[in-house]
């Protein structure tokens, strides 16, 4: 009884359910009684401890606890879902029948089930486990993130900072005879800033999260984070509105991956591919960007924020390149759409939580190193704007259209970056602006840790990219 | 049903110890989600979710906890979980939980005996039919997917303060995802219709408004930067007092962090413009009975004729400035405690529909869809940026299809720059209701 023995390592306190290999054999049976093809069980069990710090109080500590599975029948073109909070043999037996009801109203029909258990896979290794460290050591980063953001300056007026982390096991079990299991920790950090001058109050925004436990904090300098994020702050004080129109636009290393995330990382999953929308439908073997574009899907990047070791339907996580030197060379898969074309599936079935259905989800994006110097990019530029850090994005993948925000921008003049912006969004077309990348520099680095929502489903994904150029994007700002 | 959910609530409280507040939420949802794709049902989602939160305060400290499950075992964790928390916060002076403050409760009827009872093969053939019937209204248009969706949740709270509540609500709606395709070009679009019941819906106008919005903007060009005026769709609207929605609440306003915070009394929009939260307001679909700390949904005004009221408080933002709650506490269910939100907004609306509303515009854009709200707008420093689409207008008439341009103002600016309010009322499935909005000198950026 592998899974047994898996769940009894728990490092997670008192785990009263076990599910048995035998539980989880009979309740598929269960589920594939009424003539389905397929059938999967996702169990997880996820712990997770969260502080919140603001106007230099610690407000309060939350201590989380996620338990229950998820069902799945597949019968024709027909997916049945139902989940429970209970993972007793009884209460999954019941969710399996809930979720074969709503795929079928079928006759009946018995299969055996053998499930083989996959191999122990780890992409992510922990050090120190969150569980094992105390409350007041986890509290205590937030105040010295206060105290190093409110030294920076006497604009600064507000400060707000969190802490989280999570562990969770999952489980994943199908009529494939496809058996794992997985550890999942993540540990994270952030902290926001205000300060206040005679043109009103500016923001500056900073975060560090990684899937590791909590040796993150002796390799990071959470000071330097918070002072970072009040210079921000600090700096658009002083800043001028952000020009109107189109302009070259130079983002900073590891601050634009949302850039390619929403450009066409979403119009590559192969779900809204067959669908038929996405603009990069039909487009495999074309060249769909600029040739300095190689564009990478990497589940298996150690440590980042959206590595795995195997994706929430079981299968182990993968490198997967989605562009190569410009040209499309394959869309991202999840079990149904891999089914459908009869294809191998690529590791990115993922979902939230055992409550939602699997679909075709981006893990780490990024886009490999070009040769440019970054400091030559800016040179070349004789009129533009730097981005040095984006927020948030959103695109529309049947049109292509896309905007991102900027939340730290400087005018380029003459080669050098010169005046701070204030805040605005970017908009651009993502077939375009990926034919538009026109230098691209040797400084690769990955970005801030992200949750990228599709269909009311929020997952945690990293992104990364060198300094590059893009010719032409449209500011959204106000000024002539 | 929600008697036992209550019980269970005062079992919790009644484990308080001397010295101890202590609060519990416990709450029950069971979903139903189906999705039609090409006549078929695409996946059907039946779900049962509970959980309980358990905030404990003790000596000014909190410490909260939550568990999915109301298994008797993980209940007794959580409010140790919770106990043991509160050693870490920082003492507050107004740290405390809601007393109740005597005002009554209006009743809403947020519970469908007709939906309760609704069959599956109804709901299912309601979403094929809404499919069909969106196909049918255009032929250049395709289905991304046709939705249905209801939930039914039940809640109870309790806590040493005295306060005891539960109640229950359902709701449903349907949804269709369209594309439309000219050539190389492909455009979306979208439709939806909300009810208590399935009655309710007008799945005609969902399937249409679906094609019109897809359609409508084939063809779109990227218009030259300017500076413009734009006449804001209802729908787009709502989503503008959300953001504005944020510069009213009482806990920013405490905590620094409101562009409002010291202007109760000044005039800081257009004499036209008159917003209220008003949950008690039963045209609303967010109306409701009471708060998220139990206390009595309550009218609010906030903005008179350009002129800022006040604020939004739950009970711990109100003790911080030295108020008393509004009754708009905001729960986002049990595993958190409650912020603070507006809960249905409406800006008092004028008298004229947008097709008079725009004949008087000379130049400017008729905004319907915006993107980016989350990334282009900061409401702490105002600045405000978003993608959008639309319809150009000139000399009072409703031309060119345009696409890709943001347009761009100031929060600040933006509510002084209102030109006019539309009488045209939408209630939509969020915290604001829609109707047509005038605002003048925004800046279009395109090519």
């Amino acid at each position: 009884m592998p899974w047994a023995r898996a769940w009894a390592n728990l490092r997670l306190g008192s785990i009263r359910h076990v599910i048995d290999s035998d539980v989880l054999e009979r309740v598929l049976g269960v589920a594939v009684r009424t003539g389905a093809e397929f059938a999967e069980v996702y169990a997880e069990d996820k712990r997770s401890t969260s502080a919140g710090l603001d106007d230099g109080r610690v407000e309060q500590v939350t201590s989380g606890r996620d338990r229950g599975a998820g069902i799945r029948v597949v019968k024709g073109d027909t997916t049945g879902f139902a989940h429970t909070a209970d993972l007793s043999e009884a209460g999954l037996v019941a969710a399996a029948e809930a979720a074969a009801a709503a795929a079928s109203q079928g006759g009946g029909v018995t299969r055996t089930i053998a499930l083989t258990r996959g191999p122990e896979r780890t992409v992510s290794p922990v050090a120190q486990y969150p569980d094992d460290v105390r409350k007041a050591d986890k509290v205590a980063l937030l105040l010295r993130m206060d105290d190093a953001a409110r030294s920076a300056g006497g604009s600064i007026v507000q400060v707000s900072a969190g802490y989280g982390d999570s562990h969770k096991r999952m489980l994943v079990a199908n009529t494939d005879g496809v058996f794992v299991t997985d550890e999942q920790v993540r540990t994270l950090v952030r902290i926001s800033v205000v300060a206040d001058g005679d043109a009103g109050m500016q923001t500056g925004y900073q975060s560090c999260g990684h899937t590791i436990g909590f040796e993150l904090f002796d390799n990071v300098d959470i000071e330097a984070l918070a002072r970072d994020a009040a210079r921000q702050a600090l700096t658009k004080l002083v800043a001028r509105p952000a020009p109107s129109g189109a302009l070259p636009v130079v983002i900073k290393q590891g601050s634009g991956g949302v850039l390619f995330h929403e450009a066409c990382g979403h119009g590559l999953e192969a779900d809204l591919v067959a669908k038929g929308g996405s603009v990069y439908k039909g487009k495999k073997g074309e060249l769909v960007a600029s040739p300095l574009v190689t564009l990478v899907d990497d589940g298996t990047m150690s440590g980042e924020w959206g590595a795995i070791a195997y994706d929430d339907e079981g299968h182990a996580s993968q490198y997967n390149v989605l562009i190569q030197d410009g040209v499309l060379t394959d869309y991202m898969w999840d079990y149904l759409r891999a089914r459908k074309e009869g294809r191998p599936q690529s590791g990115n079935g993922r979902r939230q939580s055992y409550q939602h259905l699997p679909m075709v989800r981006m893990t780490n994006t990024y886009v490999l190193n070009g040769t440019e110097e970054p400091d030559d990019i800016v040179r070349a530029t004789e009129y533009g704007v730097y981005v040095a850090k984006l927020g948030g994005g959103s695109v529309n993948t049947a049109s292509g259209d896309f905007v991102f925000g900027m939340t730290e921008a400087y005018l380029i003049e003459n080669g050098q970056i010169t005046e701070p912006l204030r805040e605005g969004n970017l908009i651009g077309n993502g077939p375009e602006v990926l034919r538009d990348i026109d230098l691209l520099g040797n400084d690769f680095a990955m970005g801030n840790p992200g949750t990228c929502g599709k269909d009311g489903q929020g997952v945690p994904v990293g992104d990364g990219q060198p300094t590059l150029r893009v010719k032409s994007l449209t500011i959204g700002g106000t000024a002539a | 049903m929600s008697a036992e959910l209550q019980e269970l609530a005062d079992r919790i409280v009644a484990q308080a110890r001397s010295g101890e507040q202590v609060e519990a939420f416990v709450s029950r949802d069971t979903e139903t989600d189906i999705r039609v794709y090409e006549g078929e049902v695409e996946h059907f989602v039946s779900a049962q979710s509970e959980g309980i939160g358990i905030r404990v305060i003790r000596d000014g400290r909190t410490g909260f906890a939550y568990a999915g499950t109301l298994d008797p075992s993980a209940i007794a964790e959580v409010l140790a979980e919770a106990r043991d928390n509160v050693e870490f916060g920082t003492r507050d002076e107004w740290a405390g939980l809601a007393e109740p403050d005597g005002v009554d409760v209006v009743p809403q009827e947020l519970w469908s005996e007709r939906l309760a009872a609704y069959s599956t093969a109804d709901k299912i053939a309601l979403t094929k039919e809404l499919e069909r019937l969106t196909l049918a209204a255009d032929s250049r248009v395709r289905i991304d997917d046709a939705n249905y969706a209801d939930v039914m949740a039940e809640n109870a709270v309790a806590s040493t303060a005295g306060i005891r509540r539960s109640g229950r609500e359902n709701g449903c709606y349907v949804s269709v995802s369209t594309m439309a395709d000219d050539g190389d070009e492909t455009q979306t679009g979208f439709g939806f219709s909300v009810g208590r019941s399935p009655d309710e819906f007008d799945l005609s106008k969902a399937a249409r408004e679906a094609a019109d919005r897809a359609t409508r903007l084939l063809g779109a060009t990227k218009p030259q930067s300017k500076r413009t005026t734009v006449v804001f769709d209802p729908y787009v609207t709502a989503m503008l007092l959300g953001v504005v929605s944020t510069t009213l609440n009482g806990e920013a306003v405490a905590k620094g962090r409101s562009l409002f915070k010291d202007r109760v009394g000044d005039q800081v929009a257009h004499p036209s413009f008159t917003l209220v939260d008003d949950p008690t307001n039963s045209l609303a679909y967010t109306a409701t009975d009471l708060d998220g700390e139990g206390l009595a949904a309550r009218r609010n005004e906030l903005i008179l004729d350009g002129v800022l009221q006040g604020f939004v408080h739950n009970s711990y933002s109100a003790r911080r400035v030295g108020a008393k709650s509004t009754g708009n506490a905001v729960r986002g269910g049990f595993k958190g405690t409650p912020g603070v939100g507006c809960l249905a907004l409406q800006l008092k609306p004028g008298t004229r529909d947008q097709a008079a509303i725009v004949a008087d515009v000379e130049d400017g854009v008729l905004i319907q869809t915006v993107q980016g709200l989350h990334s282009g707008v900061n409401p702490i420093s105002g600045d405000f940026s978003v993608g959008a689409s639309g319809l150009v207008i000139s000399n009072g008439t409703v031309g060119a299809p345009i696409r890709e341009f943001t347009i761009a103002s100031t929060l600040q600016r933006m509510l002084l720059d209102v030109a006019e309010v539309g009488g045209d009322v939408d209630w939509l499935p969020m915290r604001a209701a829609g109707v047509s909005l005038v605002i003048r000198d925004v800046t279009l950026s395109g090519a």
